[in-house]
């Protein structure tokens, strides 16, 4: 609880980053400790690298990095460690590093140490632009973290959002981006009519969303890079839950021209929409498996929400959920083994995982109207969106439930994460 | 005066509901900003939300969770709407579906056309030509009155006839 408070404190105190709360940590962390770089230009680097690799490696729930109060000594590079003073210290890993001015921006050189078998893991050079030092920190993250777990790290990747403000007594509405630890948030678009339900291409150049400022919803694609965008639709009725095709070439929707909520999918090279289902129920959400081969989305056809597999070569619909009375906005693992969905239970709504051959389902959170989870393209995490008093917030929570943590948000309602595919 | 009244209780409504950490310290700022969310919808009592035609009709109808089934109370007042569209008076109509915040918000949106059809079905039974119904569907995205309770919700699970 004490964390908490002061977490919150030093929220109102450094409003301009998000403070990372890690509400349910991981059990048994890994100890590391990233030691203050060693910066060999003038004056003061605007951002303190090795806080950001270490707050990165803390939210994993995987590591515990180890205080700056606590560290015995500030090695600069491994020559330097001494093994006995870490060891004391419990430190399983150490991380040294320097950075140094060079024409154009920086270099860090880093290095990872392995106490216990005093071992030098790795020494890596990343270079970046003058305006780049917390992606720099965030590729260093990157790299200890697979190099440690095997797993590629995502700490590069970022997200968008909305944002729902007052203004005057209205609501506005802002498409927001920001990196995927919730900083450098910046607006991409702001609407006077509601946005919803915002998706990334998967070359992370594109986004698709549906907003009402037409007057009626319609889907919209746009490029991150240019600005430049394009309305896709403009039915009568829905028109809604936009999400690419692994290879980018089609996007499937619901689309009620015909009468009732229905899966199309529209191929965006010939601008020909394909009906894809035909069922007098609700059928939403659609969400492709990773192999585009097949298509997940929600159905009340059974009487409630659940969720349903479309395999597109066929057209045969198979019932995937069978636990529990609401199940609905499905997505996907990137190795298409595991369900994440919003799942009532005992009258909460919550995010949770079905493993899908065998059917197990797992409740990963446990607040209340957890909606909207996305999950990192390294199947690591999800972002999702809860309530805390009356306001949304974003939160994250690993998909073995062995972390979460919340997002604070600046300002207004924070609501629909959608996690970035890995940006090269 | 009454206005004022209503608005000062909204936000010792909202800042009541607001909790733990919240509270403590607190995103002064995010706070304040939001709390006219609050205020601005009218409450419970006053949805009357009168518009002055030859008699003043409520154009809110409300709902049950996950349904979009009429209530009795709502068929007699959409029988005296009718009336009025058949009469000719009224021009094209909007009807708006809503839901509240509970559950997914692309199913919600689903399920706010569900319950604007259901109206509009409702009407054209009672002999209003359907060219003049526009459906559309706000899912949750439009709520009436926030905040995460029973009360809210039941505001927000509507149909507006507009």
């Amino acid at each position: 609880m004490s964390t908490i408070v002061v977490s919150c404190l030093l929220a109102v105190v450094a409003r301009a980053q998000l403070v990372v709360e890690v509400v349910d940590g991981n059990q048994d962390p890994t100890p590391i400790a990233v030691v203050p770089f060693d910066w060999s230009g003038t004056g003061v680097l605007t951002e303190d690298v090795a806080d950001i690799i270490a707050s990165d490696l803390r939210r994993s729930g995987l590591f515990a990095p180890v205080p700056r109060a606590d560290m015995l000594s500030f090695p600069k590079d491994p020559q330097a460690v001494s093994y006995r003073d870490w060891r004391v210290l419990g430190t399983e890993y150490v991380v040294t590093g320097r950075i140094q001015p060079q024409p154009g921006g920086y270099r860090l050189s880093f290095d990872l140490i392995n106490i216990f078998a005093q071992q030098k893991l790795f020494s890596k050079q990343i270079n970046a632009d003058p305006q780049q030092l917390r992606d720099l920190a965030h590729r260093a993250a990157d790299q200890i973290y697979e190099a440690l777990t095997g797993i590629r790290g995502a700490f590069s990747t970022r997200m968008v959002y909305v944002q729902e403000q007052r203004r005057g007594g209205e609501p506005s509405y802002s498409l927001m981006l920001a990196d995927i630890d919730g900083a450098r948030s910046r607006r991409l678009r702001r609407f006077s009519q509601p946005v919803m339900s915002p998706v990334w291409s998967p070359n992370g150049q594109e986004l698709a969303y549906v907003s009402f400022e037409t007057g009626r919803p319609a889907i919209f694609r746009e490029n991150l890079r240019s600005g430049r965008r394009q309305q896709l639709t403009n039915f009568k009725g829905l028109n809604s839950s936009p999400s690419w095709s692994p290879d980018g070439s089609k996007l499937a929707m619901v689309l009620s021209k015909d009468g009732n909520p229905e899966i199309y999918v529209l191929d965006l090279a010939s601008g020909k929409f394909t009906r894809m289902t035909r069922h007098f129920a609700i059928d939403t959400e659609p969400n492709w498996m990773p192999d585009g081969k097949s298509l997940i989305f929600t159905s009340d056809r059974g009487g409630k929400p659940q969720i349903y597999q479309l395999t597109l070569a066929t057209g045969q619909v198979d019932r995937l959920t069978f636990d529990g009375d609401y199940n609905a906005r499905p997505r996907v693992s990137p190795d298409g083994k595991t369900l994440v969905m919003v799942h009532r239970n005992r009258g909460v709504f919550t995010i949770a995982t079905m493993d899908i051959s065998s059917g197990v389902v797992r409740a990963l959170t446990e607040t209340t109207l957890d909606e909207s989870p996305s999950v990192a393209p390294n199947g690591a995490m999800l972002m999702y969106s809860t309530k805390r008093g009356d306001k949304g917030i974003l939160a994250a929570v690993s998909l073995d439930a062995g972390v979460k943590y919340n997002l604070p948000s600046q300002q207004g309602n924070v609501r629909e994460p959608a996690w970035s595919p890995y940006i090269e | 005066m009454f206005k004022s009244v209503k608005t000062g209780l909204g936000l010792v409504f909202a800042l009541a509901i607001v909790s733990g950490c919240s509270t403590s310290t607190n995103n002064d700022s995010s706070a304040s900003s939001t709390t006219p969310a609050v205020a601005t919808p009218p409450p419970a009592d006053t949805t009357a939300d009168t518009r002055m035609d030859d008699i003043p009709l409520e154009d809110v109808v409300y709902f049950d969770f996950d349904q979009s089934l009429l209530k009795p109370a709502t068929r007699d007042l959409l029988i005296s709407h009718a009336e009025r569209m058949r009469a000719g008076n009224t021009g094209p109509v909007r009807l708006e579906g809503h839901a509240d915040e509970l559950g997914t918000r692309e199913y919600n949106l689903a399920l706010g056309e569900r319950r604007a059809k259901a109206v509009r079905d409702f009407l054209v039974l009672q002999g209003v030509d359907g060219s003049t119904l526009e459906v559309i569907s706000y899912g949750e995205e439009r709520p009436a009155q926030t905040g995460s309770n029973e009360s809210a919700r039941a505001m927000n699970r509507r149909v507006v006839i507009n």
